[in-house]
Order: structure tokens, then sequence, then C-alpha cells
């Protein structure tokens, strides 16, 4: 983006200050943190996270490494629905592409199932992220076809032919019950997955997937707000306004389909690295209702909130298998009823529900109301 | 060729579920033109109801009374259920964006089939279908009886329905809020009513399809799925097509008791179970010719 000059001014680029919503030019609006708070507030959170593996235990640090990874791929999810509108309920379909093509790529030659043995990450994970990409490629003359609810039927026939392709295909697989292991989160020969003598596995994960979120999420923050992210977003808004003033809508939607299939393709080859074994049966259809259900809690279109959005629905069985101490009704066993694991899965329908309802901007919303109330305190508005 | 004759008959028994599961999709789309992905947990609901219901009777008048009887009064709670999921979570959303509403019925659909699961156990439930897996010889070709059940009620449900939307005052409501919402409210058509009335319709079919559903295995965990075979039904067949419904789901019944018979031999190399996921592609297949469906109405896009 070029930033117009007046004849006779310099370039603006300095800020009034105590005027945050006064803007001086093109490039102060559009830039990646365009307000002093936001600038300040990636800030604190980009030091609070690195703080993290120093004050948290290891259990509640690998499954905040997990929720980071979900975050990607909620990025992703977010990219083709909250940017360009397009709704897709086959996310789980291009995570599971990404994983197995990662855990190929990584896995051992001699081994039970497909591998080449590059255990390398900078191979393994933009080869998968690149994969998938092509898969979601191949799927967008089908979404620049259809629109709406048939595109959502269509991205759900998606999941249930790749979990077939992904239960029989077992020579790839290790096939349904049995599964594989995930590729080795190795860079240039530092395997993160093994314990040092100054950092525990757990820390080790937790770091590298913090920092990969990050990068991901100045990707999408900046994609948004570059000319093919506005694209997007002219799309999304209405289309047919957006194809007469002269945006390729094929091109766009594919676009759209390929980017959020990187991100998918890429938080599949991660996610299964802190487990290290993966099984067929994961990516179904509530893997993809579990990204919907990230990217509509946290606020559709926005990436602080779709990263929220993340972690919340990562940290809810965190949060479930406390009740039992709270309701003494609620079984830890999974013989009985009710049990944590259905309060749990019974939670993600309602939460989502309950946001679309009565906050559809997700936790975004909250965010927004409870920091325009401050901003315009004492008065209402 | 008996063979062929006797997978187009199991096609044709199944396949008549689907088109009531797609005809339930159908209805609801053409009262609130959003897609109700609560339909697998109505269905599973009306199974569970229907199994609970069955021992709990006791009295034979004829073989089949119990059952058939149980099935209606399920139908009939299942509607219920679905009037208050209408009233608490559909209703509100009115005129808001299709794929919000989708996204609810999304969320209904997993939070009714967890507690429903819990009524189901961790094994299948018997639905106490008086034939069981019994098979008859009809014309030479070895036919399940529960297949013959299946179209026959079907059939008759079908039956009922369309003389309900032709002749009846509520089914000319329906209609005419189906065509012109504004212009039916106008002629003092009650639209909330119209989408309560569809709901608790698309309910009560989804219990049918359930409890037909459940005659072979029982009512297990993952009888749901089964239901989301509708919706290639209601793509081959158009989302605003009644009559599609009821081809689609046809279409997609035979084709997938083809592919379960031809596949093993003709292509092995497919793996197990292809049959489960044929419907889905046949429905990409069709949708790269006709976008929307073969009876669906092209959608007119105004500058």
């Amino acid at each position: 983006m070029t930033t117009t000059t007046r004849p006779g001014t310099a370039k603006v680029s300095t800020r009034v200050s105590g005027r945050p919503g006064f803007y001086r030019s093109y490039s102060q609006e559009l830039a990646l943190f365009n307000t002093r708070p936001k600038q300040v507030g990636v800030a604190a959170v980009v030091v609070l996270g690195l703080l993290g593996p120093f004050v948290l235990e290891d259990a509640l640090l690998r499954t905040l490494a997990i929720a980071f990874v979900f975050a990607i791929g909620a990025l992703g999810l977010n990219i083709v629905t909250g940017l360009a509108g397009q709704v897709s309920l086959g996310h789980a379909f291009f995570l599971g592409i990404g994983a197995y093509t990662a855990a190929a790529i990584s896995g051992d030659p001699d081994g039970r199932t497909i591998g080449f043995g590059i255990e390398e990450m900078w191979v393994w994970l933009p080869a998968s992220g690149l994969v998938a990409a092509a898969f979601g490629v191949a799927v967008a003359p089908l979404a620049t076809r259809l629109r709406g609810l048939y595109l959502a039927i269509v991205t759900l026939g998606l999941v249930f032919i790749g979990e077939h392709v992904f239960r029989e295909w077992s020579d790839l697989t290790g096939g349904a019950g049995v599964g594989r292991s995930a590729a080795t989160p190795q860079l240039f020969g530092f395997d993160f997955s093994e314990g040092t003598e100054m950092f525990s596995r757990e820390q080790q994960l937790y770091l590298l997937m913090f920092v990969l979120m990050l990068v991901f999420a100045l990707g999408a923050r900046n994609l948004a707000r570059s000319r093919v992210g506005r694209a997007f977003s002219a799309v999304r808004d209405r289309d047919m306004a957006a194809e007469m003033m002269s945006i390729d809508l094929p091109r766009t939607k594919a676009l759209a389909f390929g980017i959020s299939s990187f991100y998918a393709g890429c938080a599949g080859g991660l996610l299964y690295t802190v487990s290290g074994f993966f099984d067929p049966a994961s990516f179904n259809l509530l893997l993809s209702v579990q990204f919907i259900a990230m990217v509509l809690i946290g606020g559709a279109g926005t990436v602080g909130g779709t990263i929220a959005g993340a972690l919340f629905v990562s940290l809810l069985p965190t949060l479930t298998r406390e009740l039992p101490n709270f309701i003494p009704m609620i079984s830890r066993q999974v013989t009985e009823t009710p049990n944590v694991f259905q309060v749990e899965q019974v939670l993600y329908g309602l939460l989502i529900v309950v946001f679309l309802l009565f906050e559809p901007r997700g936790l975004y919303g909250i965010w927004v109301r409870v920091r325009t109330y401050w901003k315009s305190w004492p008065f209402s508005y | 060729m008996s063979t062929f004759l006797e997978a187009v008959i199991r096609g044709l028994g199944t396949g008549s579920v689907y088109a009531l599961l797609a005809l339930g999709f159908v209805i609801i789309y053409k009262a609130t033109s959003v897609i109700s992905f609560a339909q697998p947990a109505l269905m599973l609901s009306g199974a569970v109801v229907t199994s609970y219901l069955v021992p709990a009777m006791g009295v034979v008048l004829f073989t089949g009374f119990s059952f058939f009887f149980s099935v209606a009064v399920a139908a009939i709670i299942t509607a219920i259920l679905a009037l208050v999921i209408e009233r608490l979570a559909i209703r509100p959303m009115v005129g808001k964006a299709v794929f919000v509403v989708a996204i609810i019925t999304l969320g209904i659909d997993i939070a009714v089939r967890v507690v429903v699961n819990g009524f189901i156990g961790l094994g299948a439930r018997p639905i106490g279908f008086p034939w069981g897996l019994d098979r008859v010889t009809i014309l030479g070709l070895d036919v399940q009886i529960r297949h013959l059940v299946m179209m026959g009620t079907v059939t008759l449900v079908v039956s009922a329905l369309y003389l309900f939307f032709q002749r009846s005052r509520y089914g000319l409501a329906m209609r005419a809020a189906a065509f012109d919402q504004e212009a039916a409210m106008t002629m003092g058509v009650s639209v909330g009513g119209v989408f309560a009335l569809s709901w608790a319709i698309a309910g009560a079919l989804a219990a049918i399809a359930g409890s037909l559903l459940a005659t072979g295995a029982g009512v297990d965990r993952q009888l749901w799925i089964v239901a989301l075979v509708a919706l290639p039904a209601i793509i081959l067949g158009g989302l605003d097509s009644l009559e599609g419904a009821v081809v689609g789901g046809l279409l997609i019944g035979v084709a997938e008791a083809l592919v379960g018979s031809y596949q093993r031999d003709l292509a092995p190399w497919l793996g197990d179970n292809v049959a489960l996921v044929s419907p889905y592609i046949l429905m990409l297949a069709v949708l790269l010719v006709r976008p929307y469906g073969i009876f669906g109405t092209p959608e007119v896009r105004r500058v």
C-alpha cells in the first residue's frame, strides 16, 4: 500500500497524542497494529506467553501447546469463514491431510507405515500445508458454484469421504483403531519432543507452538489488511458487489480455500507431535464443529478473538474435569451418567448456541463492549 | 439378475427412510430457509423413545401393533421436543443470517444427542421390531420383511403429507409462507406458527425414520450418522423440492445398496464400507453438473 502524499506536505507518520482514533494517513489506518493500546497489548500478551513455561505446570503447558496448534487451525477456518464468508464444515479433512503428509515425510522409512525419514520440520511443515492447500484449491471449483448452505453440506461430505479414505488406506494411516506415530518436531537437529537439561519436553513444545502460533497469527492479521484480504471481506459482505468492483470471484474463493487449508494442514502436521500418536478416526465431524465453535465463540473475522476462542475451547475439558468438585452429581467415570465427558460435549453444543443467541460477535464482542464502556466512562456512550 | 433386483429392493427400503429424513430437512428449509442439523438428534431420540415404549406396551392386538403404535407415540413426543427447540433457540434468531441459525442447530444437535446417548447405554438397544431380520420370498426374490415394512410405512406417511399440504388449511398456509413470507403474513397466516409446525413435522418424520432404521441392528450411538445421508439426498433433489427429496432419497438408497453388493467384486481396492460414503461421492458428482440439484430452483441473482 503506497501512501498518497499531497504535494507540499511531507509523509505524515506521527500520531496525535490523546486521539487514538485520529489517523493522519492511510498507512496509519492500515498499519498492522494501528493503535497504541493494540501495540502495548500485543507486546504484553507475547511477554506473558513467553513467561508461561517458567510459572505453569507441565500438564497445563501440554494442554496449552495443543491449544496453540488448534489456534493455528482456527485461524485458517477464520480466513475462509470469518473473512471470506464461505461456510466450511470440512476443516477436519484438511487437517487430516496435513497430519498424514507430515507424518509420512517425517516417518520411519522401515516402519509399518509409509515414511520418508526426513525429520526436519522446515521440510515437513510447509509440505503439509502445501499439500492441504492443493486439496483446498481442488475443492474450490465447487465452492465457486455453490453458496451458503449448499457449500456447508458439500464440505460436510468431504469430511465423511476423507474419514473413509483415512480409515481404509492403512499403509499410510495405520488403519482404524491402530493409528501411526506423528511427525517429529525436529529443527536443525534439535528435537523439541525430547527434554533437555534446561527444559522439559512440555516447556520446549509450549515455546515452539507459541512462537509458531505468533507467526501464523501475524500472517493472518497481515493478510486481512492486504489487497487479497480486503477482497475476501468484499466477497463476504456482498459477492455480487465485489464482482462488480472487478474482484475475480472464482479466483478469490479458491485463494481463500487454499490459504485456509494451508493453515489447517500446518495445524494438522503439528497437532499430534505433542501426543506423538494419532488415529484416523480423529478427523471426524466433531473436530470440524470444534473449529467452528472456536471461531464463533471467539468472534468471526478477528485474529485475536479466534485465538481466544481456540484457547477457551481447548481449555474447556480442563475446566469440566474440575466440575465434580463443585457438583457431586457429575461423575468422573465414563460408565456413569452424567459424567464429565458428557458435560463437556453438551457444553460445546450449548456454548455455540448461547454465544450465537446472546453475543454473536463472541469473546471479541465482549471485549469490545468492555472497551467501549471504559472509553466513554463515566458516560454511557 | 436376482442379486441386482434384491439389492434394488433393499435400496428402495432404506431409500424410502432416507426420503422421510430428507422430507424433514426440506420442510424446515422451505419454511425457514435454514438447514436443520438437529435432525440426527431428533431421529435418535425418536428411535430411543420407541425402544422404551415397545416393551412397556405389551398389548398384542395383531403382530406389530405395539411397534407401530409406539412409533406413532414416539413421533408425537419427538415433535414436541422439536417444538421446544424451535421456540427456545430458533425463533429468537428469525431474520439473522441463515448460516448462524444452521450452526445453532448444529450445537443443539450435539447437546441433545449426548443426553439421548445416556439413555441408550454402551451397546445397542433392541427396538422390539416383531419380524427382526426375517426374510420372505416374493416372486423368487429373497427380501427382508423390514424393508417391505419401511416402504409401506413411508408410502403411507408421504401420502398423508401430500394430502396435508394439498388439502388442509394449515398445509395451504405452509405453502403460502414458503412461497412468499410477507404476502402470507398480510393474508393472516401466522408465519411463526408455520415455523413451529414445520419443525414439529420434521421431528415426527425423523422419529419415524429413526425407528424404522433401527429395526435391523437396534438403536446404538452411531445411528445418528445415517441421518446425515439425507443431506446428499436433498442436495440431489434440490433443497427446496419435496418431490426432489423423495426421489433423491430413493436414488441414494438404491445407489448405496448397489455399491454395497457389487463394489467388493468390481473394485476391491476401494476398501470396505465404500457403500457408506457412496452417497457423498454421488452428491459431489451431481453438484459438478447441476449445482442446484435435479429438481431445485436455481437461485436468481438480481443486481
